[in-house]
């Protein structure tokens, strides 16, 4: 994790951080994520963006702002996993689509932060649905690795990563099985030579060639094989997270997390005991491949159950233009068996967690960011909304490319030409 | 011309299909025998794989003291259906149970008609997705009308007892979208089954899919072959009805006057598009663009023929006042977009909004996820009208994934509303059914329990059986 946490321990403020204001919000359902629980009516005090006060009666200091919650819910921001946010405008077009590069010499040494557009649409589109935060993924190319991923925040600041080369991702599900060369052999070969490559940087590279990475692959990969940033791999077959939890252990201190993971629920015992969190859709529940034989809607439960620290993807829908659904996906969880409570940790603190920010983001609590949405009832109801989102402390606009289109088009019967409506 | 394809369908009825000498040299003629009646005129089989299906036998059932949404936009609160011989034979307030009946106390949950999804791929492109299920898009030429997707439905697909559990009762399988003629689509009866002849919903008419925009361009484009552009595509599909036009008037020739006009050769990809041109098969167009969507509007009035329902439709919202001008129904996703550049308009307010500005709109899902949920998109869409200040019932919304998926298949005098003397199509859900924790309690097809959540009464298909995900949901 690098760049803008050290930046901010130095005390250097963020732009969105400079711009936050006091405000407090009061009159609604918090939902914590802490020991505190839910409270069923109170509010949250927030001074330069972090959070001071969260309780059912909050002391508001003379001229801050105030938000009425209007009896709906104040919860943390939804924390998105697994997205291409400002990665992908159209995704069937090469010329708006930077998630993957097929044709790159480099794979773990590409940046997303490098692609990263802060002014994508689905940014805005994600946002007025609740979605504060999220991790921005490369998709593979060539190889099993992926690339560097980054943290990101929604406000569209030209600085919304707020953590960058945050992680490294990697397939070796069947579709990793096929670029590394046809087997699940051969891209585990891959992956144990590309460690072995990265753990001799840069000793190997001056007298030689790595057996998997070139020198600047190996160089990027270093971080992930001293155990400082996690790896993450795309694995569903119970076999194959079997694997990969005996590659994690014979491989300390690297930090793995399981995404995709339809058959985790196989071997949920043992990726609790291994401390391995697991990145899954709980609304995935078909067998739609050979890998995924056991996918089924109780897998969310299943796991919770287990021990197993999740947190949800819409891998079902896409990451860039439906991550904003992340709420929809925890809320089937319940349907199928999960508490509320662990379902929304489970789109909030928990995926802080995995990325090594949940004492920052995920929580309503003195001290934490203050990224907060106020909800016009339960946000995992699907006819519900936000009508605040808070980044930074800072108020957001609740509009978009599509609440204009949409505003454009709303009145039949306007006599105004359509192209001159705005 | 004095005779036309609703004749022919009506000798046919009358099992009329006769040879005339100057035809005898069509050899792919079939059922071909003699008939006194009409004894001068050649037919074929206009239904060659005719439906197998069968209900199965269900009780006389009574379900009582539930918030009933009927489909055809009412709401019935403490209501009773009453469900004989597979058919419902009574709905309302304060009914009498009769004699022997089971009754189901449905006090605190809900009924509506089992979901109606329009637009599904289940069976030809189904689970799992491996090479030899790619069963959904005859690639290889721009014009495959002749094709037909229950030649691709493989019955054993994983995704139909999951939708079923979502409530699915009634789906349209099409042929994808690469082609500009993707061929006839098929409604089935979601039933665990054999064959697809034992799925097919009895009667409701064929169907033919085409597609707009960029995917016929793409996929023949790429090949340095025509359509490459949008404007090849719209040629494409003119000099097809060129020729159809063509086909129907040899056709009616002929049987105007078999002596001096001996009977075309048949021609499977002629025959759905004559079809089409007569009024028996319904247009289901894969569209996006509104500007598109108008080029079409236009091309059916050159040609005489109806399009039924523009599909993915994600501009609809721009030209509702066209579309209801033209009688075409608009089904969608709630806020699915962005994949290519002609989805790039998608507003979450489409569905509410080409409602309330007069179209027929309702729910899709094109997908064998979106499916097991239709309950839940259609929720989105309707409070994201409602928050912009649209004012739609929840009775209203429901017929989004009933009764007007059933009006665009010309099915909705058979199910789609819960009204006496329909099919017992119906769905108990758990809770209101625009909740996210609401879930299909019974699913009833013809008045029998297909589904049963508590009881675990549910399909499990060949594939499934004896792997790790049997029986799971």
């Amino acid at each position: 994790m690098k760049t803008i946490i050290a930046l901010l321990a130095a005390g250097t403020a963020l732009t969105s951080a400079a711009a936050a204001q006091d405000l407090a919000i009061l009159n609604g359902r918090v939902i914590t994520n802490t020991d505190q629980g839910q409270i069923s009516s109170g509010g949250v005090l927030i001074r330069d963006g972090v959070i001071v006060s969260v309780g059912a009666n909050i002391d508001v200091p003379d001229g801050v702002d105030t938000i009425d919650a209007n009896g709906g819910w104040i919860t943390p921001g939804i924390f998105a996993p697994f997205t291409q946010l400002g990665l992908i405008e159209v995704a069937l077009e090469d010329t708006a689509n930077d998630a993957s590069a097929s044709e790159s010499e480099f794979s773990v040494a590409l940046d997303v932060a490098d692609s990263f557009n802060p002014n994508g649409t689905y940014i805005a589109t994600s946002r007025i649905e609740g979605v504060t935060r999220f991790a921005v993924v490369p998709s593979t190319g060539s190889t099993v690795f992926a690339g560097l991923g980054a943290l990101g925040d929604s406000s569209g600041d030209m600085d919304s990563l707020f953590d960058t080369q945050s992680f490294v991702f990697a397939d070796l599900s069947q579709s990793g099985a096929g670029s590394a060369g046809g087997s699940r052999s051969a891209a585990w070969a891959f992956l144990e030579a590309a460690f072995g490559d990265a753990r001799a940087y840069p000793g190997r590279y001056a007298s030689g060639q790595g057996d998997a990475l070139s020198r600047y692959d190996a160089a990027a990969l270093v971080d992930v094989v001293r155990g400082r940033i996690p790896l993450i791999l795309e694995v569903d077959r119970a076999a194959d997270i079997r694997r990969a939890i005996r590659f994690a252990e014979e491989n300390a201190p690297v930090q793995l997390v399981i995404f995709g993971a339809a058959e985790a629920w196989m071997v949920a015992g043992e990726l609790a005991e291994a401390g391995i969190p697991v990145l899954m859709d709980p609304m995935r529940n078909l067998p739609s491949s050979f890998d995924a034989l056991g996918s089924t809607l109780e897998a969310a439960a299943r796991l919770d159950a287990a021990g197993v620290r999740v947190a949800y993807t819409t891998q079902t829908a896409d990451g860039y233009f439906n991550a904003r659904l992340l709420p929809q996906h925890a809320g089937n969880a319940v349907t199928n068996g999960v508490s509320w409570e662990a379902a929304f940790r489970a789109i909030t603190l928990t995926p802080a967690e995995i990325f090594g920010v949940g004492d920052q983001y995920g929580a309503l609590a003195a001290g934490y960011m203050a990224d907060v949405v106020v909800w016009d009832g339960d946000p995992l109801e699907v006819m519900s909304a936000p009508t605040h989102v808070i980044i930074d402390g800072e108020e957001t606009e609740m509009s978009s490319r599509q609440t204009r289109l949409r505003d454009r088009y709303a009145d039949m019967d306007d006599t105004t030409p359509f192209g001159y409506r705005r | 011309m004095s005779l036309d394809w609703k004749r022919w369908t009506a000798l046919l009825a009358m099992g009329a299909l006769a040879a005339c000498s100057g035809a005898e040299d069509n050899g792919e003629s079939q059922s071909v025998r003699e008939d006194d009646e009409a004894a001068e005129l050649v037919r074929f089989d206009l239904d060659p794989y005719p439906s197998t299906y069968s209900p199965q036998a269900g009780e006389t059932t009574f379900v009582t003291g539930a918030t009933i949404f009927d489909g055809a936009g009412n709401e019935i609160e403490n209501g009773d259906v009453l469900i004989e011989n597979g058919r419902i034979t009574a709905v309302g307030q304060g009914l009498e149970a009769p004699e022997g009946a089971v009754i189901v106390n449905a006090a605190g949950r809900f009924i509506t008609p089992g979901v109606i999804d329009i637009h599904s791929h289940l069976g030809d492109y189904p689970s799992p997705q491996v090479d030899a299920h790619s069963d959904g898009n005859e690639l290889t030429q721009p014009n495959t009308a002749e094709v037909w997707a229950e030649h691709s439905v493989w019955p054993q697909d994983p995704g139909f007892a999951r939708a079923l559990a979502g409530g699915v009762t009634t789906l349209h399988v099409l042929p994808g979208s690469g082609n500009l003629f993707g061929g006839r689509g098929i409604t089935l009866r979601n039933v665990a089954a054999r064959t697809v002849q034992d799925m097919k919903f009895p009667d409701a008419p064929y169907t033919l899919k085409m597609a707009c925009g960029e995917n016929p361009s793409r996929v023949y484009g790429s090949r340095g072959s025509s359509p490459a552009t949008d404007m090849g595509n719209m040629a494409g599909y003119r000099a097809s009805w060129i020729r159809a036009a063509d086909y129907r008037d040899s056709w009616n020739d002929h049987w105007d006057d078999p002596e001096n006009n001996p009977a075309p050769t048949r021609d499977l990809e002629l025959d759905t598009l004559m079809g089409v041109l007569e009024g028996e098969i319904l247009i289901q167009m894969h569209c996006y663009r509104a500007d598109q969507m108008a080029q079409v509007i236009d091309m059916s009035e050159e040609f005489g023929y109806q399009v039924t329902t523009f599909h993915h439709a994600v501009e609809a919202y721009k030209i509702p006042d066209l579309l209801a001008e033209a009688d075409i129904c608009a089904a969608v996703w709630a806020d699915w977009g962005g994949f290519k550049m002609e989805a790039y308009d998608t507003v979450r307010e489409n569905l509410a909004l080409t409602h309330t500005n007069g179209a027929c709109a309702m729910i899709h899902s094109d997908d064998a996820l979106g499916i097991q949920r239709l309950n839940q998109e259609v929720a989105k869409a309707l409070s994201d009208g409602r928050r912009m200040g649209l004012e739609i019932s929840d009775a209203e919304a429901v017929s989004w994934f009933t009764s007007n998926p059933a009006r665009a298949l010309g099915i909705a005098d058979e199910t789609g509303s819960i009204e006496a003397g329909n099919r017992a199509d119906i769905v108990i859900w758990s809770a209101h059914p625009f909740s996210t924790y609401a879930q299909a309690d019974h699913v009833y097809i013809d008045g029998a329990l297909m589904y049963d959540r508590a009881n675990d009464v549910q399909p499990v298909s060949d594939f499934d059986l004896g792997q790790i995900g049997e029986g799971d949901d």
